[in-house]
């Protein structure tokens, strides 16, 4: 496991460059180059704003601004599309990079560690663009926010593990990859980010203790809308199982990394 | 100390009657896999400093399997690989480039993906720009490329750094003839200084040049394994072989080191070749330039054949063809032939050959080519050596039938 992180050291420049030429090349061809990545989340946050806090002007329990919901379907969205998106773009790595794995020989954790950074570095722009955003709107942030890197390096931790162990199934089983994103969407509905979890009728509520994800939307929603503190309880349980999960994918991923390229 | 040792190697591709017995397996449950293909399997050999060894076989004989494993990319079933230093591979040209990306930046995203750092690279970007010489495209994207210029780079790129184990795979066999000649000499430098070639190519001419040593693979074992002329007049002979069933190789040394191979079916076979002076018919071991010469072979006829053609070859010391033909070209096949008949072939021609070794090497066959119907084939058939006693000094191969002619005026002042 040592000898992973050290080889992923040795290639850290493999990896930075990696992540700038994927960010660099989307626009390297268009005018505004680097200003789409900023004008993506911000066109898609402000969408959410405007238009849908005009459409469903549905109050929030417990807040009085306008764009309460816009902004709590923005908490929410900013936890959901981190984990989709570090998800997605595991579960395929290893078949999308197998001609590169077969030629070439490299530590093969950078290729993860690509995927994870760039992902990152998408999601802070998102959550930059959404701060902008809100603080225009009239809605200011606590100290509470200072939660949000610890746990958005849980919830990169929690994506990575799920992520890593159904991205090594997929080059034995190439059905997973077909599943997922279908699977993903059906989670998006059973998980509280566009109603909130009180709409749920009583009797249903305590299963969503089930859904692994919602710790984090929830704590997500608690800090950007509420501006309280999450609770540190779940917390710790959450980071300790996120920490656990990703254990076991880099174990699973050491074992299966001698075999990936034979069927590759 | 050896550089590359590999030992025992065998690889085995396994499936599984249900893939989740493989990840039983993972968790350390005893799986027995369904089904085990070995693709190589008990291969051995060594490497030191400055060596070059030449890998052949045909297609499926297991060659990049063998390749993958050593450079890191496949992982082995059994055996091991002992590595001493850094292997680059240039297997294929041009991994992982970006088209969007100017040379530069593909060059260094290139060198990262080798395992270098930022100041290393930094540091070799002038030298790979300089050996890739396509001028002003290196700060091009490389979608402005044609095929030449990418692989100048990637060539470049990967050879930016002397490896102490370098695999060329025939990626290197595309490009213009310029620059091959140019990174072909940069492998021979390498070579000198100490760098283990892995060199693996179906041009035979090239593996004789390059290679101290070659490995032929067939079927995943290693099958021969010795000098390059040897290895590769053997695997020539089981490429004829595959369509003859049940013919031998035969193989020796003759006492002047020539390896002489034997192989074919059978059904004819020279019984005897002289080299005779075409005057006076003695014959001869060491001819002059300019001798007239006559290469007389005897064939017999052991089973009913309906045509049979003779192809010649004529070889230098290391290997290089410098003449052949046969006579189907020449229109001279003879057919319907029974067992017991004898057929002598007499090649008449002019000793037009620079000073140095050369040896004839025989094909008997039904067509144009000794690919089907090989009937038999020997190399090295007749070894012989040239001297020029009555000639001016040239050097070559070849005696050029010259005339200089020179004109001059001497300035009257």
């Amino acid at each position: 496991m040592l000898a992973m992180l050290r080889a992923l050291w040795r290639y850290r420049y493999f990896v930075w460059s990696s992540i700038r030429n994927e960010l660099v090349s989307r626009f390297l061809r268009s005018r505004l180059g680097g200003l789409w990545m900023i004008i993506h989340p911000l066109a898609q946050v402000a969408i959410y704003a405007l238009i849908l806090s005009n459409v469903l002007a549905a109050k929030l329990p417990g807040i009085s601004n306008k764009y309460a919901y816009s902004i709590y379907l923005m908490a929410g969205l900013a936890a959901w599309t981190l984990f989709t998106d570090i998800l997605g773009r595991c579960v395929n790595l290893f078949v999308d990079q197998g001609n590169l794995m077969k030629k070439m020989a490299f530590p093969r954790i950078t290729l993860p560690a690509i995927a994870v950074g760039s992902c990152l570095v998408n999601n802070l722009l998102l959550l930059a663009a959404m701060a902008l955003i809100f603080l225009l709107l009239g809605h200011g942030f606590g100290w509470a926010v200072l939660w949000i890197p610890p746990l958005l390096i849980l919830l990169t931790a929690f994506s990575l593990g799920i992520g890593l162990i159904l991205g090594v199934v997929n080059v034995f089983v190439r059905d997973v990859g077909q599943a997922v994103p279908i699977l993903l969407q059906i989670w998006f509905w059973f998980t509280p980010i566009v109603y909130p979890a009180t709409i749920i009728p009583e009797p249903f509520r305590k299963w969503l203790v089930l859904n692994p994800i919602y710790p984090f939307v929830a704590a997500y929603q608690q800090v950007l809308v509420y501006s309280r503190t999450p609770d540190p309880a779940t917390i710790s349980i959450v980071g300790v199982a996120a920490a656990g999960l990703l254990l076991l994918a880099l174990l699973l991923f050491r074992r299966a990394a001698p075999e990936l390229v034979d069927v590759l | 100390m050896s550089l590359l040792r590999v030992a025992n190697l065998g690889k085995a591709f396994r499936s599984y009657r249900r893939e989740w017995h493989r990840f039983a397996r993972w968790a350390g449950l005893p799986m027995a896999p369904g089904e085990e293909t070995w693709v190589l399997r008990h291969v051995s050999f060594e490497a030191h400093h400055g060596r070059a060894i030449g890998i052949i076989g045909q297609n499926g004989a297991g060659k990049s399997t063998l390749l993958k494993i050593i450079t890191g990319t496949l992982h082995p079933t059994e055996g091991h690989v002992e590595v001493n230093g850094r292997i680059a591979a240039i297997l294929e040209l041009g991994m992982g480039f970006h088209p969007e990306l100017t040379g530069r930046q593909n060059a260094r995203h290139a060198a990262g993906l080798m395992g270098f750092t930022a100041d290393e690279i930094e540091a070799a970007m002038p030298s790979i720009e300089e050996f890739a010489e396509i001028g002003e495209y290196f700060d091009e994207p490389l979608r402005t490329y044609s095929s030449g210029m990418q692989m100048r780079l990637a060539f470049s790129v990967a050879t930016a750094w002397r490896p102490d184990i370098l695999i060329v795979d025939e990626a290197l066999s595309v490009g213009d003839s310029y620059f091959q000649h140019k990174s072909f000499d940069r492998i021979r430098k390498f070579k000198e200084e100490g760098t283990v070639l892995l060199f693996v190519s179906h041009g035979m001419q090239e593996v004789k040049e390059l290679c101290d040593r070659v490995v032929l693979l067939d079927k995943g074992r290693v099958i021969k394994d010795g000098l390059p002329d040897e290895v590769v007049d053997y695997y020539n002979a089981l490429i004829a072989e595959k369509q003859a069933a049940g013919a031998t190789i035969r193989q020796q040394r003759t006492e002047k080191g020539w390896m002489q191979t034997r192989s074919g079916s059978g059904e004819a076979r020279i019984a005897s070749v002289k080299l005779l002076d075409a005057g006076t018919g003695v014959e001869v071991a060491t001819a002059r330039v300019g001798q007239k010469l006559c290469l007389v072979a005897e064939v017999e006829i052991r089973a009913p054949i309906p045509r049979l053609v003779m192809g010649y070859m004529l070889r230098d010391r290391v290997g290089h063809v410098v003449w052949g033909t046969n006579t189907w070209h020449t229109r001279q096949v003879v057919e319907n032939l029974a067992p017991g008949d004898r057929v002598t072939y007499e090649l008449h021609f002019t000793c037009s050959l620079g000073p140095g070794s050369y040896s004839f090497s025989t094909a008997l066959h039904e067509n144009n080519a000794h690919m089907e119907s090989n009937y038999e084939w020997v190399d090295n058939v007749c070894v012989f050596d040239v001297i020029n006693t009555d000639k001016h000094h040239f050097i070559g191969c070849n005696h050029l039938q010259k005339h200089i002619h020179i004109n001059y005026i001497r300035n009257a002042g």
